[in-house]
């Protein structure tokens, strides 16, 4: 059984790219492309330049940071704040950085608590923000997240859209697997969809997400605030991307008709 | 006041939670506190509540992980289907209550799907050739169906999930417990499994308690939303009366956005005829403004 077949994409420095599609599309082992952890059996992996099959992962790491979809598989050490400075000191941080990260990373993420605790006993979505708090902690250049929004609650996935507006402001690339299409839609991000170990479709969200029957083909379901959108007689010429942009619309066009 | 009993109205009481407390050991706080509820039987009920609260802690103290797995401090009581947890063998307890584990590697772990799905329910006495429909059935209903042969290290995430959730679903106990059920699965798989639950509860009566995040799937065939916090119960009721209460979002419960949108123009003064409850109510309510 092939997971992939004859997938050819490129992602520029800077962009936020999302990946969707059905159960067992092959969106995973896809991104386990991005820093060596797998090899192509046919074709090529390029990240900046250089053939994954000529390079460690070691070296790729450095690079590119992976949040693995299920954190036991991450996971490793005695504890909360091993497990987040291991890579730091593994990437010769100075100690007053490792230091200074790991607080960051941990407070961020509501950690701090478990510090000295194991990472076996973190509720799951305790568990999956400790994988994205070890990524995060070194800054890499390419981030790659592989449904970081399991197990989290709004007030966490709020933080994390912030952790993507952070990271976009500063240029990083961003890669990002998820079911999750309420939190993808918001963030605009170029959209991959997979189904059946290919890429599908590849393009703007709005576009994509219009598109009906290619995301039946791929399990993927609308957005609310799109299905919302689509279902207004008179509407604005772009769809709403937040709850806040719908509500002012709604006043907008209560205060034209003289309505409140 | 017992809002509780007025909700039961004339339901039997199938599981009951008295005064429940839980510390693992070597925690300062407890992560269940003297929690106290009532589930009537055949209620479709969700809990919610932040990302640490306790939700899987109260989850183990229905179906008997805790205490008979877990060592901890537990104090007050737990009764499912008429067995008091505390006394009765995970064995017996199985029989009564199925329960999905938030991360399904934990759950399967023979050398195929079609063996793991069956594994459960070989400790019913379920006659053979219905062992064999309802295997079949529940990988058919949760799309595994060509997997049946695979060992379950060979599938993807959200094809463990599936293959966990028929484990359980074919098992059919009188209580079906979810831990975040649609966590791993792709949006229409999701929608099924949604489907799955309404349909297990409309046609054989099951009872389901049911953790989730992504509520705007579940709140269509939910009776009641219950929300905890820091290891307390906090809310209690029909979703649509929690999901409108102005607390509810400080909770970190995922308020769906038509709700969200409903809420905010409640306060706007737009005062609609109906609460949506799904992004085509809301457009209708919006175009009849
Ligand atoms: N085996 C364990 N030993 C010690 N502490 C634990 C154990 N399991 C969970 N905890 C702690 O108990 C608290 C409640 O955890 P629980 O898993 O019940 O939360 P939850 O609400 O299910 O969270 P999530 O939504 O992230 O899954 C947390 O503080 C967690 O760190
Ligand atoms: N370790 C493995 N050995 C063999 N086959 C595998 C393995 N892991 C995954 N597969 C198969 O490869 C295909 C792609 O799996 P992958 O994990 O990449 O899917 P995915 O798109 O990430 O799915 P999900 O949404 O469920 O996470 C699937 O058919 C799956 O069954
Ligand atoms: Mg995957
Ligand atoms: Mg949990």
């Amino acid at each position: 059984m092939t997971a992939l077949s004859d997938v050819s994409l490129t992602v520029r420095e800077g962009e936020t790219v999302a990946i969707v599609g059905e159960n067992g599309a092959g969106k995973t082992t896809l991104v386990r492309h991005a820093n060596g952890l797998l090899k192509p059996t046919k074709g090529s992996v390029l990240v900046d330049g250089v053939d994954t099959r000529e390079t460690t992962t070691a070296t790729l790491s450095r690079k590119v940071g992976i949040a693995f979809q299920n954190p036991d598989h991450q996971l490793f050490s005695d504890s909360v704040e091993n497990e987040v400075s291991f890579a730091l000191r593994n990437f010769r941080f100075p100690e007053e950085l490792v230091a200074k990260r790991l607080d960051w990373a941990l407070n961020f993420f509501g950690l701090e608590q478990y510090r000295k605790s194991s990472p076996l006993i973190l509720s799951g979505g305790e568990k999956k923000r400790l994988t994205l708090a070890c990524i995060l902690a070194w800054d890499p250049e390419v981030v790659v997240l592989d449904e970081p929004t399991v197990g989290q609650d709004s007030l966490q996935k709020e933080k994390l859209a912030q952790v993507f507006r952070m990271l976009q402001s500063t240029g990083k690339t961003i890669v990002i697997v998820s079911h999750d299409v309420e939190f993808l839609w918001p963030i605009q991000p170029r959209l991959l969809v997979m189904s059946g170990g290919r890429v599908v479709a590849d393009g703007e969200i709005s576009k994509i997400m219009a598109d009906r029957e290619l995301l039946e083909g791929a399990r993927v379901t609308q957005p609310q605030l799109l299905r919302l959108y689509s279902g207004l007689r008179s509407r604005p010429a772009t769809p709403f991307l937040d709850v806040p942009d719908a509500r002012a619309w709604v006043a907008g066009g209560r205060a034209g008709r003289g309505v409140g | 006041m017992s809002a509780t009993t007025i909700r039961l109205g004339g339901k039997k009481v199938l599981a009951s939670v008295e005064g429940l407390s839980f510390r693992y050991p070597d925690s300062q706080k407890p992560a269940v506190k003297d929690v106290s509820l009532e589930i009537g039987e055949g209620e479709v009920v969700l809990l919610a509540g932040p990302s640490g609260c306790g939700k899987s802690t109260l989850l183990r103290c229905l179906n008997g992980l805790i205490p008979h797995m877990y060592p901890g401090d537990y104090r007050g009581g737990v009764t499912v289907s008429g067995l008091k947890v505390a006394d009765t063998p995970m064995s017996t307890l199985s029989q009564s209550v199925g329960l999905l584990f938030q991360n399904p590697e934990n759950q399967i772990f023979m050398f195929s799907v079609e063996r793991d799905v069956a594994f459960g329910l070989q400790n019913l006495s379920v006659p053979r050739e219905e062992m064999r429909a309802r295997v079949d059935e529940a990988m058919r209903l949760l799309g595994i169906s060509d997997l049946a042969q695979r060992a379950p290290h060979e599938l993807s995430d959200g094809q463990k999930q599936r293959a966990a959730l028929a484990g359980v679903m074919a098992m059919r106990p009188k209580v079906i417990i979810l831990d975040e059920p649609t966590s791993l699965l792709d949006p229409k798989t999701a929608l099924d499994v949604v489907s799955l639950i309404g349909r297990l509860n409309r046609e054989l009566g099951i009872t389901f308690i049911v953790v989730e995040h992504r509520l705007e799937l579940l709140i269509p065939i939910a009776d009641r939303l219950i929300v905890m916090d820091s290891g307390s119960k906090v809310m209690d009721g029909p979703p649509r009366e929690v999901l409108a209460d102005p607390r509810v979002e400080g909770y970190g419960v995922s308020v769906p956005p038509v709700s969200r949108l409903y809420n905010a123009l409640s306060r706007d003064g737009v005062r609609l005829p109906r609460v949506p409850e799904t992004p085509e109510e809301m457009a209708e309510e919006l175009n009849a403004l």
